[in-house]
């Protein structure tokens, strides 16, 4: 099969590339002079030159987005992108995955999220148009520039990494001098980690919250330039609250997958890869609330600026960190250095130093309030918690940026070698916690604040209820939790006080204009989510605590954690209130929903496919009759794990190990069993490899007639039947030839096997055997030789160790609270959003 | 005095007790002998190092020991200073771990033997495959 290389999609592609860089570079160009021009037909023109600059813009970033995707829809291996993050039989769903598992897809998405959003700037923003619209193309053109590939020949310097790029021209494969036209047949196939429906929405959603958090801050640096100083607030604000949802949205999805799919055990690891987006959230919440707090009193003016722009640049220096490959041995992620980081360091600090100068040269004139804030007032309480929040980002700032403290003091000749704390998780779960109690405290306490300043006389009258309410549901959520932790008793009582606060603000709101119950909506969100926090990390216990005495002496005088359970198929163990059985490998169906003993098909040719050889069933459920030929997925394999508590069955889990030998052995993925008060989580971390050649044992021979019991391993078997065959499947039998078929049934812990080994006489005299292996059981059974005389038959038995398993399973109590307190937290902003956003429209329609 | 001044002066005396308390719990990157000397010095505490895993003239991974519960084993590495050295993981192989090319232990040593509380694994990413994969 002779195939093509299609050259034209991918110079088209790259044609879009370069048309995107230079239309934003035509388009900042464009509004910078209608910013600057006084006569207003001179503006208009520039105005308009600006637009079709970044409607040109925005049409060349869908061009690419639509060739980089038509390459690996179409499978084009010729191309790079494609060769390395797709493949043949990847579901459809995942090709979006494809798209941006790589670094220039997903600066691909950044650009294309960028643009549609600075469209709705076009369209609802008039006044602010120009010099917000400087900033965004700006943006874009750094952006696009990370994409480019392109080499400006006299410096010999590369700019960007294209996702255009012909395989034959990235990967040095001797092939490639011989046949340069060659077009590999199949991709490398997407890592098996992102093979999963959250990193089909993750990631978007992520990088959507990125990109709202550029209009913000173009608005911000719009208007200290135009000397606005206070009017970007308002038309900020909604960006800011969409960026504060989808972007927090966005960050508890990647821990919903972790959770899902990486076998660490928990949906959060405190990575600096975590982190990175992590601190630049907490700061954009700070923000939200000084500007909000600006709104209603025209205070902290100059703190909503100094907020609103940190965020921005705490995204840009994110991007640095993650694709810098500067966090190197620090992180457990691996990121491939695409040779941006100069790139990436250049845009970082391009918008540091014009940001830092605009804000030095106008501070000035920043208005601020001369009067006091009062302790009884909304807005001291609201402070407050902002600088809690900032704080509490830089304390997971600051290790974050060891790895970079270490180059910047090895870059000055010095010599520094500092890494985070070993149990990272403790570490700053520590820290965070307090913080988290402090924020909570400060929040649920400013709520009293919610209507008027608060005098001392009505204190008592507000707060007693709360604090009453508060106490009585700690010591019921204490005592039935049992919590002992001092630490984690705080975040619980906190995270009570906070959501009891704000109901009673939402009852009072809803009565009276439930427009304005965002706020208060929001907050019960994150109470519920820190007492989900609390219960499900705080609270989690490992099932599978390995405490049976097997502990190898060279293991004398230290203490270990042994987190992992070694199981033999069908043999019951006792851990944590649970009994824990292994009972088998099972394979995924392609077409239906379900799992299948790996023992009832056989295989053929195409690993692909494979035939039932009994009628299947999963869960009371038929799914194929015998002999039914249909498509698995070979690379996963599922095992079933059972969890029994009093003697009924608690969960069934099917935690995976898919092998890839492309990308590199095995990777676990968790299965999790969810209801209303806890989940059980299992994965798997060693299992028996038949490949890895296990022993056999020296091949028993018994001499057996039908209806005679023997031993197999241990097992009762009995030959049920010898029968003479007339086809073999997947084999050519000639008409002299004589195959004889045995049937031998084997009695199982929990059921019964049957082997048919087949005794074949080809051409008259020479014998052929066939052994069929019995997985679940570990044995080998050969039909050797038949004695018409005696009425028997030779029956060839070999064993080896029988399958087993090694598990780790943890229980996460009512961590469910913590995604409802997400879903709540999300409907609270996007209450807030709409309330913005009408108010907006009502001014806008009042102006005209 | 102001009363913002007096909230500027406790988040920078905050921020400051975050940076020396971050500092004080800080770990770092050694040689084995380093975090030997360190060991027998009486610290306790958990420290990084980088290394590579043992290979034979072929290139073939040497040295490493599955536990005999299966759930635990030992490698030889090879740290920066070419010092070879046994490391003991009480966790069942990670994934990939064989086709690392660098490896981070994070841990400390118990008399000779250094045991690992943490594992980071370096992995040679595909885009610098220098090989097609068949199926040609």
């Amino acid at each position: 099969m002779d195939k093509v290389v299609h050259y034209l999609i991918g110079d088209l592609g790259h044609l879009f590339v370069i048309l995107s860089f230079v239309s934003s570079l035509i388009c900042a160009f464009a509004y910078t002079k209608a910013r600057s021009k006084d006569d207003l037909a001179e503006k208009r023109s520039w105005l308009i030159n600006g637009r079709v600059a970044f409607y040109v813009h925005v049409f060349s970033i869908l061009g690419v987005v639509a060739t980089l995707f038509t390459i690996i829809y179409n499978h084009y291996f010729e191309y790079h992108y494609a060769y390395s993050h797709s493949s043949i039989h990847l579901q459809a769903q995942y090709m979006l995955s494809c798209f941006w598992e790589g670094q220039e897809g997903s600066f691909l998405l950044w650009l294309f999220w960028q643009a549609l959003l600075g469209i709705v700037i076009l369209f609802t923003q008039r006044q602010w148009e120009a010099p917000v619209m400087v900033i965004v193309a700006l943006v874009q053109a750094f952006l696009g520039s990370m994409i480019l590939g392109i080499v400006i020949p006299w410096l010999n310097i590369k700019i960007g990494s294209s996702p255009f790029i012909l395989l034959r021209d990235a990967i040095q494969d001797p092939i490639f001098k011989t046949t340069p036209n060659f077009v590999p047949n199949d991709g490398n196939g997407l890592e098996p980690l992102l093979q999963n429906y959250w990193m089909v929405i993750h990631p978007p959603t992520l990088f959507l919250g990125f990109a709202l958090t550029l209009f913000p801050f173009a608005f911000c640096l719009a208007g200290l330039w135009e000397k606005k100083y206070s009017e970007w607030i308002k038309p900020a604000l909604p960006w800011t609250l969409f960026a504060g949802a989808v972007l927090g949205l966005g960050i508890l999805m990647g821990g919903y997958w972790a959770y899902e799919t990486l076998s660490f055990g928990g949906y959060w690891n405190w990575d600096p890869v975590e982190n990175a987006v992590y601190v630049p959230w907490l700061i954009l919440i700070a923000s939200m609330h000084t500007m909000i707090t600006y709104k209603n009193s025209n205070t902290a003016l100059k703190a909503s600026v100094i907020l609103v722009v940190s965020v921005f640049i705490l995204i840009l220096y994110a991007t640095f960190l993650t694709r810098s490959g500067i966090l190197g041995d620090a992180s457990v992620h691996s990121f491939t250095d695409l040779g941006l980081s100069g790139q990436l360091l250049i845009y970082l600090l391009f918008f540091v130093v014009a940001a830092t100068v605009l804000i030095a040269v106008r501070w000035k004139h920043i208005p601020t309030s001369e009067k006091e804030v009062h302790t009884y007032s909304r807005e001291f309480w609201i402070f407050l918690g902002a600088t809690i929040l900032c704080l509490m980002g830089f304390q997971v700032l600051v290790p974050t940026s060891f790895p970079v403290w270490n180059k910047l003091v090895s870059f000055f000749g010095g010599e520094s070698n500092i890494a985070t704390p070993a149990d990272q998780i403790g570490f700053y779960s520590n820290f965070q916690l307090w913080f988290a109690v402090a924020v909570a405290f400060v929040s649920g306490t400013g709520q009293f604040f919610w209507w008027r300043r608060l005098e001392k006389e009505s204190w008592k009258k507000e707060v007693m209820p709360v604090v009453l309410a508060t106490l009585v549901i700690f010591g019921i959520v204490i005592a039935i939790g049992r919590v002992t932790n001092p630490s984690y008793m705080a975040l619980a009582l906190t995270g009570i006080y906070i959501l009891v606060s704000n109901v009673k603000v939402l009852v009072s709101v809803l009565k009276t204009n439930a427009r304005f119950s965002g706020g208060a909506v929001a907050h019960i969100g994150i109470g519920m989510m820190l007492l989900g926090i609390m219960f499900s990390a705080g609270q989690s216990k490992v099932v599978s605590l390995n405490n049976n005495g097997l502990i190898m002496s060279r293991d004398q005088g230290t203490e270990f954690n042994r987190d992992n359970l070694f199981l033999f198929i069908n043999e019951p163990r006792t851990m944590a209130d649970y009994e824990i059985e292994y009972r088998g490998e099972r394979l995924e169906l392609r077409d239906k929903s379900g799992y299948i003993k790996k023992s009832d098909v056989m295989p053929t040719f195409n690993q692909y496919v494979v035939i039932a050889k009994k009628d299947l069933f999963f869960a009371g459920k038929k799914l194929y009759n015998a002999l039914d030929t249909f498509e698995i997925y070979p690379e996963n394999i599922y095992y079933e794990i059972e969890f029994r508590k009093n003697d009924r069955v608690a969960a069934t889990l099917f935690p995976r190990v898919q092998q890839n030998e492309g990308m590199g052995g095995f990777i676990a993925s968790p299965d999790i069993k969810k209801d209303a008060r806890r989940d059980i989580y299992t994965h798997v971390s060693g299992y028996y490899n038949p490949e890895e050649g296990h022993d056999w044992s020296k091949q028993e021979e018994v001499n057996v007639a039908i209806g005679q019991q023997f031993f197999v391993n241990d097992y009762v078997a009995v030959l049920e039947d010898v029968q003479r065959i007339e086809t073999i499947p997947g084999y050519q039998l000639k008409p002299e030839d004589v195959a004889v078929q045995a049937k031998v049934k084997v009695q199982g812990e929990r059921e019964e096997y049957y082997a048919e080994p087949v005794f074949l006489i080809e051409n008259k005299s020479e014998v052929k055997v066939m052994p069929i292996e019995i997985n679940d059981l570990g044995v080998k059974l050969v039909l050797l030789n038949i004695h018409p005389e005696t009425n028997s038959f030779t029956l060839g038995i070999t064993t080896r160790q029988k399958d087993w398993v090694v598990i780790k399973a943890k229980e996460f109590p009512l961590i469910n609270v913590l995604w409802l307190g997400t879903g709540v937290l999300m409907i609270g902003f996007m209450v807030a959003l709409v309330r913005r956003f009408k108010d907006h429209l009502k001014e806008t329609s009042s102006v005209s | 005095m102001k009363k913002s001044y007096i909230v500027a002066l406790v988040v920078i005396a905050a921020a400051i007790a975050i940076i020396v308390q971050t500092a004080g719990e800080s770990s770092t990157y050694v040689t084995f002998d380093q975090a030997f000397q360190l060991a027998s010095n009486g610290s306790a505490k958990s420290i990084h190092v980088v290394g590579a895993l043992k290979k034979n003239g072929a290139g073939d991974i040497i040295g490493i020991h599955p536990g005999a519960d299966k759930v635990s084993f030992s490698f030889l590495l090879i740290d920066a200073n070419g010092k070879e050295q046994e490391v003991v993981y009480h966790e069942p192989m990670p994934a990939d771990f064989k086709r690392s090319e660098k490896v981070v232990v994070i841990g400390s040593y118990h008399n000779d033997t250094f045991v690992a509380d943490k594992i980071l694994l370096k992995c040679p990413s595909k885009y610098v495959d220098e090989k097609i994969n068949a199926g040609a």
